[in-house]
This record gives C-alpha cells, sequence and structure tokens, in this order.
C-alpha cells in the first residue's frame, strides 16, 4: 500500500469523515481512496475505523479516517465515544484532525444537517459533502448551494459517490480547507477545540438554525420516497411482513449451504490435489508428514469455509446497505424486548451466524451497557459457520439420510436442528443473565428506518474483500501455527522399533489425551477426541484438521480411508450426538475471547464466556451422552 | 390546534397525523430526552404513525423532519402530541 508517500516530505493531511448512519460516508470513503484501506479487525460495516490515503492532483496525501456513524457528540455508544474522542483529538493513537469532513444524506438535510452544525461548533475546519445528490433532485430537492455554503460558513460539495462525482471537487477543498487551517494554528499558535455536553437549549437552537438556513437556500425539500412507502406496506405488513422475513432468513441460510458447495469442492479438490503433489515429488519422511498431514490438513480444512462465510457477509451486507436489515430489527424487536433486549441485538446475533467476532463488535450500536452485555455474552451460543464443517461431518457419517416427509429429510432435520438449539439456548441464557447479574431498567429503542436503497456493488465486493483478506490472514497464522504445533505433539517422541499399537499413542498428545481421557469419558469422548479437542479450544475449525491428523497419523500405511468413513466405524452414535452437542455449546475459539476482551475492556467478561459455556457443553453432552446410551444408542 | 386535548404519541394507532406539543420528563431519563430531541423530536413538529409492528403493534414506526424513527410505545410516552 504505498502511495508515494515519499513524494512529499510534508505529513499528510489528516481528514476525518464524520456523518449519521446509512448517509453513505463508507460508500463515499470508497469512492476516494479507489477502496484500498487499512482495516482494523473484522469490520462490522463501519464497526472499526478504516483509514486510505488519497493522493491529489497537486502532490499533496490525504490521509482519510473513516468513523463509525453517529448523530451526535454526546458519546452514549462506544462507536459515538470512538468518533468523540478522535475529532477532540483526545484519542492517545492519533493526533487531531487538520480537516473535518461532514456527509450529509442530501435527502435528509431537515435531520442530518444537526451534527453538521454540531461539529461546526467545535471550530475546526470543516467542508460538508452532501451526498446522495442525485436521489435528492430526483424526489424534487431544489436547492441554491451557494446561500446554504453561505448561511453554513464552510464550503459544500455536492457528491454522488457510486458515480464519483463531486470527489476532485471535494479533495481539492479539503486541501485548500487544510491549508488556511495550518495557517491560522501558526498565527494564533493553538487552537483547541472547545467541548461541553450541549444541552437542550443548543439542540434546538440548532434544529431552529437548520429550519433558518434552509428556508433561505431551498425552495422545495425532497420527498419521502413512494417506493420506500410502498415496500414497507409489504415488509412491515402484519402477515406479509413475518412472512417476508422469514423467507430471507431461509434463502440466506439455503444459499449458504448449497450455492456454496461448488466453490468448496474446488477449494477440497485442489487441496487434495496439493498434496498428491507433495507426496510425489517429496520423499517419505518428517517433512512429507509435516506438509500433509500437519500444514494441508489443518489449513485446508479451515480455508475451505471461505466461499461460505464470504456468501453469509455478502447477504448481511446487502440487507445492511439495502436499508432491510433495519426493518427486520423492528420486527423482531417484540420478541428481542421479551428476552429484555434491543431489536438492533438482533443484527449481531445475526451476523454470529457468520461468525461472533463480527457479532460482537457490531454490538457496539446497542446503547444501554447492559444490553450490550448480554448480546456480547450469548452471541458466540448462535451457530457460527466455523462450527459447520463438524456438523456436516457427524451428520454425514452417523445421521441416516431418511426421508421424513417430501423434501425433508432426517440430515437435513438434525442440522436445522443444531441451529434452533443454539438460538434457544442463547436466548434462554440472555432471560437468565438479565433476571441475574445484568438486571436493570429494560432498553430503549429509538432507530432509523432508512430510505431503501439498491447497494452499490462494488462497496459490497470491497466490504467482502476485506474480509476475505482478514479470514487467509488468520487461516495462515493462528491456524497454520497451530496445526504445527499439533503435528509435532502428534508425530514425537515416536515409539520404539517394534512396540504394538499406534504410533500416536506413543507421541505427547496421545499422552496428553490419556491423561484427559477419564474427564472426557462421561460424555462419551476417547483419547483421540480429547487430543484433537486442546487445538479446538484455539479456533473451532482446527478440531477438524486435527481429528483428520490424529486420524491419520494413526494409520500406518497413510490416510487412504476418509475421515467421515474412520469415525463412523469407530464412535458410537451416542458419541457422536454428545460430540454436536458440545459443539452447539462450547466456546471454543480463542478468537471470540480477544475481541470480547477488547470490547468490555476486562479480563472477567471473556473469562465468564468460557467458564458458562463450557459448562454448559459439558453438562450437555453428558445429559445427551447417557440418555443416548440408556436408550441404545451407546 | 383549537382546543383539542392532548395525548400521549405512543397511544396513537397507523396513520394518525399530529402535532408535537411538548415533550414530558417525569419517568423518563434526561437522557432519553436529548436523544429524542437530537433526532429532531422538538416541540411544534408535525409526525405520523406510519406502521406498527405486527407483534402487538409496538413499536412503532414516525414520520418526522423527513425520516422515519421507529421507538417503542411506552417511550413514545414521553412526547405530548395534539392531534391534527
Amino acid at each position: 500500500m504505498n502511495f508515494g508517500v515519499s513524494l512529499n516530505q510534508e505529513k499528510p493531511i489528516e481528514i476525518a469523515l464524520l456523518g449519521n448512519p446509512n448517509c453513505g460516508k463508507t460508500s463515499l470513503f470508497n469512492a476516494m481512496t479507489g477502496g484500498r484501506a487499512k482495516v482494523g479487525n473484522y469490520p462490522g460495516v463501519t464497526v472499526e475505523c478504516k483509514e486510505g490515503r488519497v493522493l491529489t492532483g497537486s502532490g499533496v496525501t490525504l490521509s482519510l479516517l473513516d468513523l463509525p456513524g453517529s448523530y451526535s457528540l454526546s458519546s452514549r455508544t462506544p462507536d459515538e465515544e470512538i468518533t468523540r474522542d478522535v475529532v477532540l483529538g483526545f484519542h492517545p493513537d492519533r493526533s487531531s484532525p487538520d480537516v473535518l469532513l461532514a456527509v450529509a444524506d442530501a435527502t435528509q438535510l431537515e435531520r442530518s444537517l444537526g451534527f453538521v452544525l454540531e461539529l461546526r461548533d467545535l471550530g475546526k475546519p470543516l467542508v460538508l459533502a452532501l451526498n446522495m445528490m442525485d436521489l435528492a433532485l430526483q424526489r424534487g430537492l431544489d436547492l441554491d448551494l451557494k446561500v446554504l455554503s453561505r448561511e453554513l460558513g464552510f464550503p459544500v460539495i455536492p457528491t454522488v459517490a457510486p458515480r464519483k462525482r463531486g470527489i476532485a471537487e471535494l479533495t481539492t477543498e479539503l486541501q485548500k480547507e487544510a491549508l488556511k487551517g495550518r495557517d491560522l494554528k501558526m498565527a494564533q499558535s493553538q487552537i483547541s477545540p472547545q467541548f461541553q455536553k450541549w444541552g437542550e437549549a443548543e439542540i434546538k437552537k440548532r434544529f431552529l438554525e437548520i429550519d433558518r438556513i434552509l428556508a433561505l437556500a431551498t425552495r422545495c425539500l425532497p420527498q419521502f420516497t413512494v417506493w420506500t412507502d410502498r415496500i414497507d406496506q409489504v415488509v412491515l405488513h402484519p402477515i406479509w411482513g413475518s412472512l417476508f422475513l422469514i423467507f430471507v432468513l431461509a434463502f440466506v441460510f439455503q444459499a449458504i449451504f448449497t450455492w456454496a458447495q461448488v466453490p468448496m469442492d474446488w477449494i477440497k479438490d485442489s487441496i487434495g490435489f496439493l498434496g498428491e503433489v507433495i507426496h510425489r515429488k517429496i520423499p517419505e519422511g518428517p517433512l512429507q508428514s509435516l506438509l500433509v498431514d500437519g500444514v494441508l490438513a489443518g489449513v485446508g480444512s479451515v480455508l475451505v469455509f471461505l466461499p461460505q462465510i464470504l456468501l453469509l457477509f455478502a447477504f448481511l451486507l446487502f440487507l445492511e446497505d439495502s436499508g432491510y436489515m433495519s426493518r427486520a430489527a423492528f420486527l423482531m424487536d417484540r420478541l428481542m424486548a421479551r428476552v429484555g433486549l434491543h431489536g438492533r441485538a438482533f443484527i449481531p446475533l445475526l451476523s454470529s451466524f457468520a461468525c461472533a467476532i463480527p457479532g460482537i463488535m457490531a454490538a457496539r450500536t446497542i446503547e444501554n451497557r447492559r444490553d450490550r452485555l448480554t448480546t456480547i455474552l450469548i452471541s458466540p451460543l448462535m451457530t457460527c459457520s466455523a462450527r459447520l464443517p463438524i456438523y456436516s461431518l457427524l451428520i454425514a457419517a452417523f445421521i441416516p439420510n431418511r426421508v421424513i416427509l417430501g423434501p425433508l429429510r432426517l440430515q437435513g432435520l438434525v442440522m436445522v436442528g443444531l441451529y434452533f438449539s443454539g438460538v434457544v439456548m442463547a436466548l434462554l441464557m440472555a432471560v437468565i443473565f438479565r433476571k441475574s447479574f445484568l438486571q436493570g431498567a429494560n432498553s430503549v429503542l429509538l432507530m432509523e428506518l432508512p430510505t431503501y436503497k439498491w447497494p452499490n456493488l462494488r462497496d459490497i465486493f470491497l466490504g467482502l474483500l476485506n474480509r476475505g483478506k482478514l479470514f487467509i490472514y488468520r487461516a495462515g497464522t493462528v491456524i497454520l501455527t497451530a496445526s504445527i504445533l499439533l503435528w509435532f505433539l502428534a508425530s514425537y517422541p515416536k515409539p520404539l522399533p517394534g512396540e504394538p499399537g499406534p504410533a500416536i499413542s506413543y507421541s505427547l498428545a496421545g499422552q496428553l489425551g490419556r491423561w484427559l481421557e477419564p474427564g472426557v469419558k462421561p460424555l462419551g469422548f476417547n483419547w483421540k477426541i480429547a487430543v484433537a479437542l486442546i487445538p479446538g479450544f484455539a479456533a473451532r475449525e482446527i478440531m477438524l484438521g486435527s481429528l483428520a491428523t490424529v486420524y491419520a497419523m494413526d494409520e500406518k500405511e497413510g490416510g487412504s480411508h476418509l475421515l467421515g468413513e474412520r469415525i463412523a466405524k469407530e464412535w458410537s452414535v451416542a458419541t457422536a450426538l454428545s460430540l454436536l452437542v458440545w459443539y452447539v455449546l462450547a466456546c471454543q475459539c480463542f478468537s471470540t475471547l480477544a475481541v470480547a476482551h477488547r470490547e468490555t475492556h476486562s479480563l472477567r467478561w471473556p473469562a465468564f464466556i468460557l467458564v458458562y459455556m463450557t459448562g454448559l457443553a459439558y453438562f450437555g453432552s453428558f445429559l445427551t451422552y447417557q440418555i443416548s446410551v440408556r436408550i441404545g444408542l451407546g | 390546534m383549537n382546543g383539542k386535548s392532548k395525548v400521549r404519541l405512543g397511544t396513537l394507532k397507523r396513520g394518525t397525523q399530529a402535532r408535537i406539543s411538548g415533550i414530558q420528563l417525569q419517568g423518563f431519563s434526561s437522557e432519553w430526552r436529548t436523544r429524542l430531541l437530537e433526532m429532531g423530536f422538538l416541540e411544534g413538529e408535525s409526525v405520523q404513525v406510519v406502521h406498527e409492528s405486527p407483534f402487538g403493534g409496538d413499536p412503532i414506526a414516525v414520520r418526522i423532519r423527513g425520516s422515519m424513527i421507529a421507538l417503542r410505545r411506552s417511550e413514545a410516552n414521553a412526547i405530548e402530541v395534539v392531534i391534527e
């Protein structure tokens, strides 16, 4: 990511992007930077700050920071806190920006200018981008930009982010304002923006000011779209609305399971092919074993999921950008309120079906601390895509594919049942938490339902690219390390020549597994499962690779049997069911704990997640195994 | 507004058009009040209940200052309106 920084010696001009949620800020950021951004970890939609660079025509570098959308600087949510800290220069990691770039939705001037005026009161150099100008004009906006800019007292540039309209003017204007700001700084030595929590009087005054300015600058304000009303007639309809929501969710899950299959097979085949090549090119020995049984088996079993994860994220981004997601939250609010949560908690929980990490981060938009904490605590119970491989493997190996009714088969039904039990357990835990240590007044709901928009495919693509990169990065680091470590543990020490039994039982992993065996025996797990569960605590999807490693190593002649066939012979149905329940309930994901730590600023909550979920899993698996054995599945 | 009585926004049926006459402080946090103000719920603004949730008619979605905002009935009761 070199954008010719070396060309100019000067420090780049720091610009902060600010605006209400849904004002097209991320889209504008993509249009200005060409989508090349440095992202922190797993962005929700704009949960983490993104940073990108723009080189202007005159060779000056602008450094753009995309801040989370917010309605004010009052900092009631962690998102707003970040925004406020960065703008005011309180943030420990970055200096105060040189220029603020406010983004306002031109179709909603009456409200979005409120935040802009609040920013103006800070006294920093400011430029306003009136985004979605094309839509606003279509809906009848008649605006005199010169008057608007004169009355506001700073430059206003109309933009249409997806078409890159107004972008060049915007960068020129930002550069001009920055230079002016720098001169000002030299003259007045130091301006520190004064900030107090605004009282009601200020807020009211600001809205009166908006009305005054708009009365001067506009002849007609944009109408609320007929289309949004028409769609909402159906989507929020008592019967059709609920059916539509169910249809959307069913469609998303169906698509994840069927559409992703083809690319997943490609990846699987390529990994298999690579294994064969290594077998042929590298002589048998420790190196071949490390590459095939360690690296390929471990990393490969994880990379297979990339299509599924990307597809789920694509749907989530599409739903969010189109404006439907907040309707879904609106429809779900009643149900969520019943378990003591906010309608908006629906979005983190839905994201958690892909992965708990973006789910936990998306909880940032929830204002109430207890609500947010409850959401974070239960998110890992939602069935994330990393659980899928083990579900698929065990179901295929142990559940007969009997037809129940029409296209309904037992295997599919068990899969749905596993997802469902995760959701039920999550809601149940939410009730328990809210009734015990997270007791308190119910949250409040105040949520904008944006007008529907056709999502910009380029923005979705860029969002997916970031997520794909992070996933592969993880597979290449954490999972690669764990796979190599496990391979080593499972390979050494070697048995002395002539000793009976599989080689792995002499290794460190084998010894550790045997040591753990008495503890997991009541759950129906053998020592091999125990061995595979250990690295599985780092990340669920490693378990599959570990099992493959353990079983491949177990076999003297080399892994000619498929894992599913092997375990189907060796395990009882009761063991398989018990392991499934373990997978529904256990928190086997180091990254989840790490992100929970970062989001709650404490070690207590991640520790609590680990303890309560492991407890639940142990108890659930114990019950499952014991009952299954009693009814003759042992 | 000739002599019409004040009611709470949370009690209105779908389709009702009203004008905000005030925001109650009692029983609601001052933070909630500020939040409502920031979203444009000001005295004198016209507001219309556009949607109700299919489940028990709660929450509701209202149109105000060119945007649509969802809120629960119990909290919408902080807003006093005059029906038009």
